[in-house]
């Protein structure tokens, strides 16, 4: 038996690269092919790109002219929401994707292969932020086509963009764990969406809390989604934002140090 | 060949808190460069054994070898010398047939070079070069069988576990995937083969091992199982199935395993098939009962399996516990 196993000669292999570098290369591997999807499924890039140009579309032109938001243009005041909200919605691909993998099987084959065990997680999330920068990007662009002019510098503007872009990953790691304890991708989506919708739209994303009722202002004002928005908005618009950068990034690593763990004893179990 | 590419020693493997016992002390010994076959009905615990071996699932107990290596040890040394292909393991949707390949080759860890023109040389081998650039979304699915395990030889590995690798294909598919297998083992390779298809296993295997409930229930070449068998099997059809069942004590001497009767017709499994066949004809003839239809044939794997389970091999819906659906939620 060991004989065979000394006579089993491998393929070649750059079996000289460290093991860190090979779990690296394994991410990447796994976060091209998770990008190459968003491309290449129709409905997917819709969500991805066109439904974020959307809500710019509709609130700066349909619902905006109803809101007065007290020292800035409702334009400025809105994309900042826009991008903070298109960046988390995103984050619940992390969710469907893996649930996807698991239910076509897919993970199942991934483990039988002498890849890094973290990379189909690691991997997704790591595309899903690719996808975010994209957005970011995108809706920057159009957020400018229509008027958007951020009165802050370049250097807080990127600020504003890590700010966001780790929360949404940090955010990632805990759909993750949705989309491993989902039965498929349509329960992966339903149970999602009830967490992600009043979230965003009982913010600061679109309306500053002070037009909404009292009861809702104490929930709107301090919901993780409002502070990564203040941040956001803060820096983007150069204004004071308070403590609001902090909080952001405390929320990002909490959830990441809660969730990760658990999607990762989650996808131990799988399969 | 005298070597052993996969040994298990009383492998136990639970579900449910134990509830479930897909595997309840199978030991085998699979040797180098043949095809092995694991032969059973939905929920015998094919599937789960092939999941053990290939490092995916941890037994409940027992010890499993694969190529030299522990699997639960050292998963890590069995995984670059295995390949898994079958029913459940399968390709990116997303992804050309190209590119599903190379993925999988990046993720065996093999340099770059080599993984390219493997990937090639298999789309090529298997017939898939056509639609190599093509995502695999529109493949049918022989093709994507096709790919399959194409994807789980990129790595070249030495041993192949095959999880029923026809299951819902047409038969020309299943043709030219037997041929493939057959020639991979030509090429040295150690497959092992689950299937609930009686006439692959007869057509693919050198060796088998029936498994009912998560227990081997038989073992030996496909020769060997049909010789406990008998060697004839005697087919009779009748007009009514009063008349089948009537004819039943007649002839229950002249077999060493009971009757069968299904309907209208009635099997025996004999030594001599001439000689009893005269026999049971003047038994029948005396009785007054004339059979409507005489076949003499060899018996099928599938006889042996209803011999040895007292069910026959397609039968489904088995009363107790299916631990293939316990295993996870395969919803498709």
């Amino acid at each position: 038996m060991t004989d065979l196993a000394t006579r089993t000669a491998l393929p070649p292999s750059e079996s000289s690269r460290p093991a860190l570098l090979w779990a690296v290369s394994d991410v990447l591997t796994i976060a091209r092919r998770n990008l190459m999807a968003i491309v290449r499924i129709p409905v997917a890039l819709v969500f991805t790109f066109i439904q974020p140009i959307m809500f710019v579309l509709l609130f700066r032109y349909v619902f905006g002219g109803v809101v007065h938001v007290p020292g800035n243009s409702y334009v400025n005041y809105l994309i900042p929401g826009i991008l903070t909200q298109a960046t988390i919605f995103g984050s619940v691909n992390t969710a469907i994707g893996l649930s996807e993998d698991l239910q076509k099987g897919l993970i199942e084959r991934f483990r039988a292969l002498p890849m890094a065990r973290m990379a189909v997680l690691a991997g997704r999330t790591v595309a899903d932020t690719a996808r975010n920068v994209v957005v970011l990007i995108l809706i920057t662009g159009v957020g400018f086509a229509v008027g958007f002019r951020p009165t802050g510098s370049v250097w807080t503007y990127l600020q504003a963009c890590l700010v966001m872009l780790l929360f949404a990953y940090c955010l990632s790691w805990g759909f993750a764990f949705v989309g491993l304890a989902a039965p498929n991708s349509e329960a992966a989506q339903a149970i999602a969406f009830p967490i992600i919708f009043p979230l965003t739209f009982a913010s600061a994303v679109f309306v500053p809390v002070a037009s909404m009722p009292g009861w809702l202002q104490p929930f709107a004002n301090n919901q993780p989604i409002s502070q990564a928005t203040f941040a956001v908005r803060g820096l983007m618009l150069g204004q004071a934002h308070g403590a609001s950068t902090w909080i952001s990034v405390a929320w990002s690593i909490g959830i990441v140090a809660v969730l990760a763990p658990l999607a990762v004893a989650r996808y131990r179990r799988a399969a | 060949m005298s070597d052993v590419a996969v040994e298990t020693h009383d492998i136990v493997r639970t579900f449910r808190d134990g509830e479930v016992r897909a595997l309840d002390g199978v030991s085998l010994s699979v040797p180098a460069g043949r095809v092995f076959g694991l032969l059973g009905p939905n929920g015998s615990g094919k599937t789960t054994m092939v999941r053990i071996l290939s490092t995916i699932l941890r037994p409940t107990s027992g010890r499993a070898i694969v190529a030299g290596y522990d699997v639960v040890k050292q998963p890590e040394k069995v995984r670059p010398r295995i390949g898994l292909a079958g029913q459940y393991a399968t390709v990116d949707e997303n992804l050309t047939g190209f590119e599903n390949l190379r993925m999988v080759g990046m993720l065996n860890h093999l340099n770059k070079p080599y993984v390219v023109a493997k990937s090639r040389q298999l789309l090529e081998d298997f017939d898939l070069t056509d639609a190599a650039n093509r995502i695999t979304k529109t493949y049918s699915g022989g093709m994507r069988r096709r790919l399959d395990l194409a994807a789980a030889l990129v790595g070249a590995p030495p041993i192949l576990f095959l999880d029923e690798p026809t299951t819902g294909l047409d038969p020309q598919s299943r043709q030219e995937l037997w041929t493939i297998i057959e020639r991979l083992v030509e090429g040295g390779t150690t497959v092992l083969l689950t299937t609930q298809y009686l006439e692959e296993a007869d057509r693919l295997a050198h060796h088998l091992v029936v498994l009912d409930r998560g227990r081997i229930i038989a073992e030996g070449t496909s020769a060997q199982l049909k010789a406990q068998m008998g060697a004839t099997v005697l087919e009779f059809g009748f007009a009514t199935t009063d008349a089948a069942a009537s004819a039943v004590p007649l002839l229950a001497d002249l077999s060493a395993t009971p009757a069968n009767v299904e309907g209208h017709n009635l099997e025996i499994t004999v030594d001599d098939g001439p000689a009893i066949t005269a026999d049971a004809l003047r038994r029948l003839d005396e009785a007054g009962l004339r059979p409507t239809g005489l076949t003499l044939r060899e018996p099928s794997l599938d006889d042996v399996f209803l011999a040895l389970t007292g069910h026959r091999a397609e039968d489904e819906a088995l009363d107790g516990a299916a631990p293939v659906a316990a295993t996870r939620r395969r919803s498709r």
